[in-house]
């Protein structure tokens, strides 16, 4: 995804831990496989058998054919999770297309985000429930004490990324997609260069340009990153060393899941949060939970209401120096001397070297400006004819699956079919032991919208403890929550905290997607004993104004 | 929580809960908190569902003392079904929590205290006390006597941790700029405050001397529990009154005399030498005769002296850099922290008199020094110096050679540590670590070498020093 690796040379913008960019984060990657049919699929596995020795000529047969004057009918800049899902899409849309990566494919989720770090949580919630005696005694298990090889921990983390990134490549690959190495920059309507240190410049034409460039992590200014003791999460990931006291600016998701990874494994963490509560990305409801089971009881403390305004790494005997001023008073307020920091305070968008003054677009504190289609605008307001930027480097949504959605959508549009994504319906979920997640309105958010649109809102909790899945594995710690409208079954919002809530949220995201009410996915049917009964209990448990119809269904009997 | 309560769902139903069960169940309710004493409440386990027969108290939102109004929450219960937030009928103040966090109590059993006024709190804190006695069997974990916790948790902890040795004083290590700031990691900071620990009298062992979880546990363990802290006798530096900081203090008299010192005994080419001795034979004899007003100092002053009486040269100094002067008596002076000071009360013919009577000299120039009535040759004869700083835990450190005198002796803390022995098996024995500091120009390495070698000896053998 990213053009270069110049991670910390991007001057960050002004952009101090902005509630948007906590949504960055270590993500889930969702695409390995491509979502072309079954048939397209089987077509390309017979004519690649038959000619095995020409790939170029295979792929050609399924990459389209160029538009009449152009290279491509599409060009990607950028090869992270976004820039791979819209790749996929267009060539099942029968585009030309082409991919640009100054990089490793798979950007920042699969080399350096989601992909890795989920590696460090599976084996981290492994540790912590070998770790539990009380958890697993309840359990009838014995086991004696339980240690990791620092070394091993981090192989699997690398070994998963690099599974990963082949199989995106191979993805690629077999669908024809050119895969092209070197650094974008846009020239001008229509017109892409790509090349770099080493390489030859190559200009190439295209019908359509997707900017998919994504972020970098967001250091803010008087922190001394070295990559040793002070850390983002691009050298946390490596695992080189478990320091035994870590203090992690910022709690969103990044800092949340390490804070996961780094207690599992033995040290001590700190939390520095410039907002008056920890997790303000969070339901505050849920974060109030979340507090209580993933902080209070761990060796974690915090600071909250201040900015880590200088971070000096440890050197020459010393150890890091953490300067917190008060966010509201801006006195120094206290000074912490830790082994290390992991600056977890969101990320910056990248989009250095792309060419934006030659279509005469301006970035606003980094993002590119698009509308709600994706398409680009330039610094009078004007849209850019042919260019869409997705992913991170806009700033709608920082998650890598938002941004595959975003590319998905531009291509049904360039291909000639209107769309509009609903952001709403995107899940987002933080894999700490046990997880959070959530699709659409907060509490606070779905109450001013309520207000100002002139509806009520009602509430719906259940509890983890009464579902037969969740005691079994004696993992009943858990809340789901839904916010909803009485008046019409609507479902605003939906939030858990529990085990394997990030796979249990797809029912309400999917919900909140098709528009379906919960009148009627009340009726739906869950196997029992599942932790889906969270989400059914739930549903049923909302209670409906007695006006509120179903859409009549013509009843089928089978 | 309150914020729920704007929610049509929940201002509908009266659900005193943080989470509702979805379970259809009868509604929620307190047992009503019976009066029991003039305008002192107790504060149930509510039943929060009809098949709830105990609670575990999750978390206290409020800390005794807290003042309360009607509505707010105050304990947050965990019950079969769920957790939820108990709200407080009735305005006052926490005076009381009876069960812990983490605790779990029956259904209808008092987990706290609530006081009308705030005069009222000491009489509930009283009334808890006493009652925690006889709710306790309801209640699995009542507020436990810190001694219980202790020694649950940390046996190994009290095994481990220095004899007779109270750890208090300011934390000193170089992260904590002289005590003025405590640096504890996060975890030692949780312990602390479970097994209520005063931080601000643990010694740090951690990295750049940080307090760590292991710290606060032997800390525990050696009863450097708040309320149990008992007061230092001989050195308490911490003593003194705060210090304003930004400020500059000019030397007082005696300070600048220390300056001076310092500053000339880098005239002196030092040298040092350290040694390990075991303690376990002088713990016995100390306990022996403690009874009899014998410290630890005097013993060590006395033993000390014996062994200079048998090394004259480790006793000499060097005044003019062209002699040797050998001094006619062995006078051990005794390095002490005083208000804002440093001084060094000197135990004169300490080789010859006898250790009851040395412990009773010692006692009186501590009283003398700590109300500045020193007479100069109180403090100024001394042929060799102890420095002790083994009373904070410390194990082994260097001292500075005072001016005119020939050496120096560093004593560190006496600690259990396992040993090989001769004859290849392992033990545990108390050793602490000497150090001496030495004036080259007289004293030798050898010299100081065989001295060590014959106070180790006077130390594991101390029959000699009762005589």
């Amino acid at each position: 995804m990213l053009l270069s690796f110049h991670s910390h040379s991007s001057s960050p913008p002004k952009l101090h831990r902005s509630p948007e960019l906590r949504f960055s984060a270590l993500r889930r990657h969702s695409l390995v496989f491509s979502p072309l049919k079954q048939s397209h699929y089987r077509k390309f596995i017979s004519t690649f058998s038959e000619k095995k020795k020409s790939t170029t000529l295979a792929s050609v047969s399924n990459n389209g054919s160029p538009t009449m004057s152009f290279d491509y009918d599409l060009v990607i800049i950028g090869a992270g999770v976004g820039g791979h899902g819209a790749a996929l899409h267009a060539v099942e849309k029968g585009l030309k297309t082409a991919i640009i990566e100054g990089d490793v494919i798979g950007g920042t989720c699969v080399n350096r985000g989601c992909v890795p770090s989920k590696a460090l949580l599976a084996v981290s919630s492994r540790m912590r429930e070998l770790q539990n005696e009380h958890h697993l005694k309840a359990l009838g298990l014995q086991v004696s004490a339980a240690s990791y090889d620092r070394q091993g921990v981090a192989d699997h983390a690398n070994n998963l990324a690099s599974k990963i990134r082949n199989n995106l490549t191979n993805s690629m690959k077999a669908l024809g997609v050119d895969i092209l190495t070197g650094v974008g920059t846009i020239l001008g309507p229509q017109k892409v260069k790509f090349g770099g240190v080493g390489l030859s410049d190559n200009v190439i034409t295209a019908k359509d340009i997707i900017i998919a460039t994504g972020s970098v992590p967001f250091v803010p200014k008087g922190i001394e990153v070295d990559g040793k003791t002070v850390i983002t999460s691009d050298h946390a990931l490596k695992l080189e060393f478990i320091p035994e006291w870590i203090a992690i600016v910022g709690s969103g998701y990044i800092g949340l899941e390490f804070s996961d990874v780094y207690t599992a494994l033995g040290s001590e963490v700190t939390f520095i949060e410039a907002l008056d509560q920890l997790m303000p990305g969070f339901d505050p409801e849920i974060s109030k939970l979340a507090q209580r089971v993933l902080i209070n009881p761990r060796k974690i403390d915090y600071h909250t209401g201040v900015f880590a305004t200088k971070i000096t790494p440890a050197r020459n005997g010393h150890p890091v120096i953490i300067e917190l001023t008060d966010a509201k008073s801006k006195e120094l307020k206290d000074t912490l001397e830790v082994d290390a920091a992991l600056i977890a305070t969101g990320r910056a968008p990248f989009t250095k070297g792309l060419g934006l003054e030659n279509i005469s677009v301006a970035t606003q504190r980094g993002f590119i400006p698009v509308d709600e289609r994706m398409q680009v605008i330039d610094e009078k307001g004007n849209l850019v004819p042919h260019v869409y930027c997705i992913g991170d480097a806009n700033g709608k949504l920082m998650l890598a699956h938002a941004a595959s959605a975003q590319g998905i959508s531009v291509v049904e549009q360039v291909s000639g079919k209107d769309h509009v994504l609903n952001h709403l319906s995107i899940p987002a979920a933080c894999f700490t032991h046990p997880e959070i997640s959530m699709v659409g309105l907060t509490e606070p958010q779905a109450k001013e919208k309520a207000e100002k649109e002139g509806f009520s809102i009602s509430i719906a909790k259940t509890s983890f403890k009464a579902n037969t899945k969740a005691l079994a594995e004696n993992e009943a710690e858990g809340l789901a929550k839904l916010i909803y409208r009485p008046d019409n079954g609507e479902i605003l919002g939906v939030h858990i905290f529990g085990l394997h809530a990030a796979d249990l949220i797809h029912e309400a995201s999917n919900a909140i997607a098709l528009g379906t009410r919960i009148q009627d996915i009340k009726l739906a049917v869950h196997a029992h004993p599942t932790l889906s009964e969270v989400l059914d209990e739930l549903f049923k448990s909302a209670k409906l104004s007695d006006d509120v119809s179903s859409p009549a269904r013509q009843p089928i009997a089978v | 929580m309150s914020n729920l309560l704007h929610t049509s769902f929940i201002s509908t139903t009266k659900t005193p809960s943080l989470y509702r069960p979805t379970t259809v169940l009868p509604q929620p309710h307190f047992k009503k908190p019976t009066k029991i004493q003039a305008k002192i409440r107790e504060i149930f386990m509510p039943a929060l569902s009809s098949t709830m027969t105990e609670g575990k108290i999750v978390s206290w939102v409020k800390s005794e003392g807290d003042k309360l109004s009607k509505g707010e929450s105050v304990v947050v219960v965990e019950s079969d079904k769920a957790d939820m937030d108990v709200e407080t009928f009735y305005d006052g103040y926490l005076a009381a929590i009876m069960v812990d966090e983490g605790g779990v109590a029956a259904v209808g059993s008092a987990i706290g205290l609530l006081a009308e006024t705030e005069d009222e709190i000491q009489m509930a804190k009283d009334k808890a006390s006493s009652n925690v006695g006889s709710s306790s069997a309801a209640a699995a974990s009542p507020p436990a006597p810190v001694e219980a916790v202790v020694s649950d948790s940390a046996p190994k902890a009290i095994e481990s941790a220095p004899k007779a040795k109270s750890v208090t004083g300011s934390s000193v290590h170089p992260a904590s700029e002289g005590g003025k700031r405590i640096v504890a990691s996060p975890y030692a900071k949780k312990l602390a405050k479970e097994l209520k620990v005063d931080l601000s009298s643990v010694v740090g062992s951690g990295p750049m001397g940080r307090i760590v979880a292991k710290d606060v546990e032997a800390a525990a363990a050696t009863g450097a529990v708040i309320d149990k802290a008992k007061p230092n006798v001989s050195v308490k530096p911490d003593a003194g009154p705060k210090v304003e900081l930004g400020s500059v203090v000019p030397f007082t008299a005696m300070q600048a005399a220390v300056s001076r010192n310092m500053v000339e005994s880098l005239a002196v080419p030092t040298f040092r030498v350290g040694y390990t001795i075991s303690t376990d034979a002088l713990d016995a004899l100390y306990k022996k005769i403690k009874s009899k007003g014998v410290t630890m100092t005097a013993m060590l002053a006395k033993a000390t002296a014996l062994a200079l009486a048998a090394h004259p040269v480790v006793n000499s100094s060097c005044r003019d850099g062209k002699s040797f002067t050998y001094n006619s008596s062995i006078n051990i002076a005794v390095a002490v922290a005083i208000d804002g000071g440093l001084i060094t009360p000197v135990l004169p013919d300490a080789d010859k008199v006898d250790i009851y009577t040395l412990s009773r000299k010692w006692k009186e120039l501590v009283d003398k020094a700590r109300a500045k009535q020193l007479q100069p040759h109180e403090y100024t004869t001394g042929t060799f110096t102890l420095s002790n700083l083994g009373m904070f835990g410390v194990d082994r450190f260097d001292a500075i050679l005072p001016p005119g005198t020939g050496a120096i002796m560093a004593v560190g803390a006496s600690q259990p540590t396992i040993v090989g022995t001769k004859d290849g098996r392992i033990g545990m024995k108390n050793q602490m670590q000497v150090n001496v500091t030495a004036d080259h120009r007289v004293i030798y390495g050898a010299d100081l070498a065989s001295f060590l070698q014959t106070l180790a000896k006077i130390i594991e053998d101390p029959k000699d020093l009762t005589f």
